[in-house]
């Protein structure tokens, strides 16, 4: 069964739309990062997926249940944006309290506890916690009972490199075992080879669905291209490839993605005078960029 | 089952906050030193010690158990909005009422154990001062059965400004303003406009429902039926007369279910 089924979903506050028509769906396993500028409405849109906003129309179905029954909240896992626990509580007292909520046995929150790396802090208050040891709490939670669903708002705000390294070991696990992984993010870099999926939405409006790859072709973002020389040479070598000389000693051209093989061809035939040659395609921050402005002018 | 859960939970929040500590020490101060006290004039003029101490020990509970009912509830929903568990724990699978009656259970174990505290010494220190016979525990039951039904009241209230105003700052601020208005602003109302009215129709036909429409007072006339007391004399007995044992304890269980029911039908409009 599909996991997720968002349906020309419309949220209107008012007269403000902050959420305009989008559909999405989510299959089981399937990992989708949901990317947008502050206020595009990704938190609106997970908030009406776990039933806590009501639509102004479309529909939603989760693992074929409505939004915020008992089924689909059984199932459905969510780490909120930037939860605080109460601070007088230990963290196991804590997990141990969400387990007893959907009835999952305590043991379950210990071995979660360990998981996500607190087993020697479980006992101490959430106050003593750091930011991070905070966020992994709500990813313990979130973990709970097998969810055939995971929403996961902004879930690695506040987390160093390494323990997003974990964090995204843990959700492909996760999505291994069959869960539907939906989660929003700004740190765009680290999504790159940890989704399966890239939604974009721009002011309410989902301006792109497809993976990396797909997006990358349809936007045809040139490929940069640094080639490294010496200073008595860049001149010449900015000339004959038509690039420009930047810093004294490299030259930067670029390409798009069917050119690149002869673009390649044509450097190295330049034989010595090349000292290195780096190849930088479009990251995923140059086509967010290019998605949610360029339909922002259309619109 | 959730609301036990729930429950468990606050009940930890409590003791960890020293809510519970700061609920038992109040009660047990307050009522040891009335205690004390109040036995000492009676002597051998034959009233039931008992009754003597209940009675100074009602006028303090009119106070005392309203405030800490408020401080335990004006938390339980503003807190957990701003901290965002709220929106959390309504993600799981697990009802608003549910939510709610769990901490409201959980308040009023808190305030049941801090009550129960300060009767009990109350017992212990008059039977230990004059000796088990000739006692009658009913005054203190009925004292202790009274002031749960007075705490649940503003517990139910508490949990309303909480669902209201949504920032625990302003629910304490409002909470205070609550609180005077019942227990003082509102007495000292009736106290001058039975002044002004000079034992006119107002006195004896509109007073005494008003005076047995405020909690705190229904509390009062049922914990001191035939004590002449000092704070609105003429009023007191006649309110006793009219309105009677049975208005009074209507008064009194219907606060706290309208109140829970208030709270419960702000709290469904919160969005998490």
């Amino acid at each position: 069964m599909t996991a997720l089924v968002i349906e020309n979903v419309v949220k209107k506050y008012g007269a403000l739309e902050t959420v305009c028509g989008v559909s999405l769906k989510i299959e089981a396993g399937q990992r989708v990062a949901l990317l947008g500028h502050n206020g595009a409405g990704k938190t609106t849109l997970i908030r009406m997926v776990l039933g806590l906003t009501p639509l102004t129309s479309g529909s939603i179905e989760v693992l074929g249940a409505a939004p915020g029954s008992r089924k689909a909240r059984s199932s459905t896992g969510f780490l909120p944006e930037s939860v605080a626990f109460h601070g007088s509580l230990t963290g196991r007292e804590q997990l141990r309290h969400f387990a007893r909520l959907k009835s999952v046995a305590l043991r379950v929150a210990d071995d979660l506890l360990e998981r996500v790396g607190l087993a020697e802090a479980a006992d101490r208050k959430i106050r003593t916690y750091s930011k991070g040891m905070r966020q992994r709490i709500g990813l313990a939670q979130a973990l709970l009972g097998q969810p055939k669903l995971a929403l996961l708002d902004e879930p690695t705000s506040g987390l160093d490199p390494i323990a997003r390294h974990e964090f995204y070991d843990i959700v492909e696990d996760l999505s291994q075992s069959g869960t539907a992984v939906l989660l929003s993010s700004h740190a765009l870099t680290e999504l790159e080879t940890r989704t399966d999926r890239i939604a974009i939405l721009s002011k309410g409006r989902l301006v792109a669905d497809a993976d990396l790859a797909t997006l990358r072709q349809s936007a045809r973002l040139p490929i940069r291209v640094n080639v490294k020389t010496t200073e008595e040479t860049a001149g010449r070598v900015a000339a004959e490839l038509g690039g420009t000389r930047i810093n004294g000693r490299s030259v930067e051209l670029t390409c798009q993605q069917d050119e690149k093989v002869a673009m390649l061809g044509q450097i190295t035939a330049l034989g010595q005078v090349i000292k290195d040659v780096d190849l930088t395609p479009a990251s995923l921050e140059d086509l967010y960029r290019h998605y949610s402005v360029a339909k922002r002018e259309d619109l | 089952m959730a609301i036990f859960s729930v429950a468990r939970l606050e009940l930890l929040i409590a003791r960890r906050n020293m809510w519970v500590a700061t609920s038992v020490v109040m009660m047990s101060l307050f009522t040891v030193v009335l205690t004390l006290a109040g036995g000492a004039p009676t002597g051998t003029l034959g009233v039931d010690p008992l009754t003597v101490a209940a009675t100074s020990i009602t006028t303090l509970s009119v106070y005392l158990v309203p405030l800490i009912g408020l401080l335990l509830s004006f938390d339980a929903i503003a807190g957990e909005a701003e901290r965002g568990t709220l929106a959390l724990s309504l993600s799981y699978p697990v009802s608003r009422a549910e939510i709610l009656f769990g901490k409201f259970l959980a308040h009023f174990c808190v305030l049941a154990f801090a009550i129960a505290v300060g009767l009990g010494l109350t017992a212990a220190l008059t039977v230990w001062q004059h000796g088990m016979s000739d006692l009658s525990f009913y005054p203190l039951v009925r004292l202790f059965l009274t002031s749960l039904a007075l705490g649940s009241t503003f517990l139910g209230m508490g949990y309303t400004v909480s669902s209201m105003v949504r920032q625990p700052g302003v629910a304490s601020g409002v909470v205070i303003v609550i609180w005077l208005v019942c227990v003082v602003l509102y007495d000292l109302g009736l106290l001058g406009a039975l002044v002004a009215d000079g034992g006119g129709s107002f006195t004896k036909t509109v007073f005494p429902w008003l005076l047995v429409a405020n909690p705190a007072d229904a509390f009062r006339l049922l914990n001191m039926p035939d004590v002449s007391v000092a704070l609105l004399t003429s009023g007191l007995s006649a309110a006793g007369s009219v309105s009677g044992a049975a208005g009074q304890l209507t008064s009194l269980l219907g606060w706290p279910v309208f109140t829970l029911l208030l709270a419960w039908m702000a709290f469904r409009r919160v969005e998490a």
